[in-house]
């Protein structure tokens, strides 16, 4: 168990790191990596609950797809380094107030995040101890497939929207 | 301190820090084998010599293209991202090397009756083995992706990004055909799909996964295989590093131990791509004649066959165009596996094969 924690600091850690480092830094590049850095942190947390089929997938899917779209993007705009004169002329505080939702947006989610947690059972548990309800990864799609399977279409539906919508916004007109 | 002493000297620990050893040597010198091999193969199919000079026949060639690997400039470009630019190859190198962990290659043994119960011949026995070694598979393009663009080159930064493009077009089909298999197998673990395939189909034909539900197994393998050549960049899919238009791609700017990494990342890859191939489709360590004992040595041969194969392919084959790539990945290779996938989960549904 002592193992455990030391291991659910160290994931921990990391992804927090990483979540930070995001943001934390000019150079957008290593944002992308930033933020990979920080799915591996999460990762390991999910292989701490048992589990790992949520683990994999969690690096299949950001880490090895969307990530390296994100990087591909990057690197094809050449998206240049912030410039700290020029992020200060157009920081939200001195810009017309519509521009500073986005600081009351991000007010109400602290808001919320820390109403969330104070009623969340289970807090004082100690590391290690919280066992998910479902490991096995049959049992995952029995459940995704009956219990789940309204949430699971409907993602799809979104998926496949939005695919539908990026091809028909890059189709060349010919008109 | 104790607990962790007798941890330490138990004979599971220690077989188990010798497997991971061994395994880790056995994949840097497959690399040095597959260099060799790869000199003499390409040689003979153009009816030259190949390398004979350093040792017998020319043995110990990949040792002195080592040593001189080792011994030359380390350039880096003045514009190169420094951090970057050194963390590439090294990522490269560790996700092919990481990659080869969950992968089976021998039944499992008591090691001469030195262990008290029978462990499996691999490093980690993972019961979602087959999505990690996608999952590590899949970081590798990372180290290539960042090797082109930390170089600041324009060619440099092409061949990452027809890498990243090639790569993640292929990795569907290559899911597709994997989940056909994950399926008839009814598991994760590739030690468990080996062992379903122990076996004869009336006496004769190895029940491997080549030959189930007659012909998608077949069908799989064959998407796999190809799928696999894409996603290491082997010729006739070695767009990254096309020499006729990008100079060397991906590794223009490096030279020395680092562009070594990169060599060495290929074959390891090469390596794990037909090891994993032989697990899921042609029985793993399952074999006639040989006892259980020795199924390594069938995984070693079934694994040469397939190496030999790919480096018989990248000899035979020009490279494909780069629209033609990408066509045959999207519109031949990718709806192909899907059918393949719906025919074989119909069969698993309806006759229970």
């Amino acid at each position: 168990m002592v193992f455990d924690q030391v291991l659910f600091y160290v994931f921990a850690s990391v992804a927090v790191l990483g979540g930070l480092l995001v943001i934390g830094q000019r150079n957008p590049i290593y944002s992308v990596l930033a933020i990979i850095v920080s799915f591996f942190g999460l990762s390991g947390l999910y292989i701490l609950l048992e589990a790992p089929f949520v683990a994999v997938v969690q690096i299949i899917i950001y880490a090895g797809a969307i990530m390296v779209l994100f990087l591909f993007t990057v690197m094809l705009l050449n998206v240049p380094r912030e410039d700290a004169a020029e992020w200060d002329r157009t920081h939200p505080f001195y810009r017309p107030w519509p521009m500073r939702i986005g600081g009351v947006l991000a007010a109400a989610m602290i808001v919320q995040l820390i109403w969330a947690f104070s009623r969340t059972a289970g807090l004082g548990q100690g590391v290690g101890d919280q066992r998910p309800a479902v490991s096995a990864v049959s049992e995952l799609g029995r459940k995704l497939f009956t219990d789940y399977m309204f949430a699971f279409e409907v993602t799809s539906i979104l998926i496949i929207i939005a695919m539908v919508g990026a091809v028909v916004l890059a189709r060349k007109r010919e008109f | 301190m104790a607990g962790v002493l007798d941890w330490l000297t138990a004979p599971q620990t220690l077989f188990f820090l010798g497997v991971t050893f061994t395994v880790f040597l056995a994949l840097q010198i497959s690399a040095a084998v597959m260099v060799y091999a790869e000199r003499k193969v390409s040689a003979f199919m153009q009816q030259r010599y190949g390398p004979y000079l350093v040792g017998p026949k020319g043995v110990l060639q990949p040792i002195a293209d080592i040593v001189k690997l080792v011994f030359k400039e380390d350039l880096k470009p003045k514009a190169a991202d420094t951090l970057l630019f050194a963390a590439a190859p090294v990522i490269s190198a560790m996700a092919a090397i990481a990659a080869f962990a969950p992968v089976p290659f021998g039944a499992a043994t008591t090691f001469f009756g030195l262990l008290p119960e029978p462990m499996p011949l691999m490093v980690a026995d993972i019961n979602v083995a087959v999505l990690v070694i996608f999952a590590i598979t899949s970081m590798g393009v990372y180290g290539i992706v960042l090797a082109g663009w930390s170089s600041n080159s324009k060619y440099a930064l092409l061949g990452g990004l027809r890498s990243s493009a090639q790569m993640i077009s292929y990795e569907l089909a290559y899911g597709m055909a994997l989940a056909t298999i994950v399926m008839i197998a009814g598991s994760l673990s590739l030690r468990e799909i080996v062992d379903a395939q122990t076996g004869y189909y009336f006496g004769v034909i190895p029940r491997w996964n080549i030959f189930v539900v007659f012909p998608t197994g077949l069908i799989a393998f064959l998407i796999f295989s190809t799928a696999g050549i894409a996603e290491t960049n082997r010729a006739p899919f070695d767009f990254p590093e096309a020499e006729q238009e990008l100079v060397a791609g991906y590794h223009t700017e490096y030279s020395s131990m680092r562009f070594a990494l990169f060599f060495l990342a290929e074959y390891i890859n090469m390596v794990t791509v037909a090891a994993v191939v032989t697990n899921l489709f042609l029985g793993g360590w399952h074999g006639p004649l040989l006892p259980e004992a020795y199924g390594w040595i069938w995984f070693l041969i079934k694994l040469s066959t397939l190496c030999f194969g790919y480096l018989w392919l990248r000899w035979t084959l020009p490279r494909f165009r780069y629209d033609q790539l990408m066509s045959f990945g999207w519109k031949l290779l990718l709806p192909l596996a899907t059918v393949n996938l719906l025919v074989s989960a119909a069969g698993v549904l309806y006759f229970g094969l």
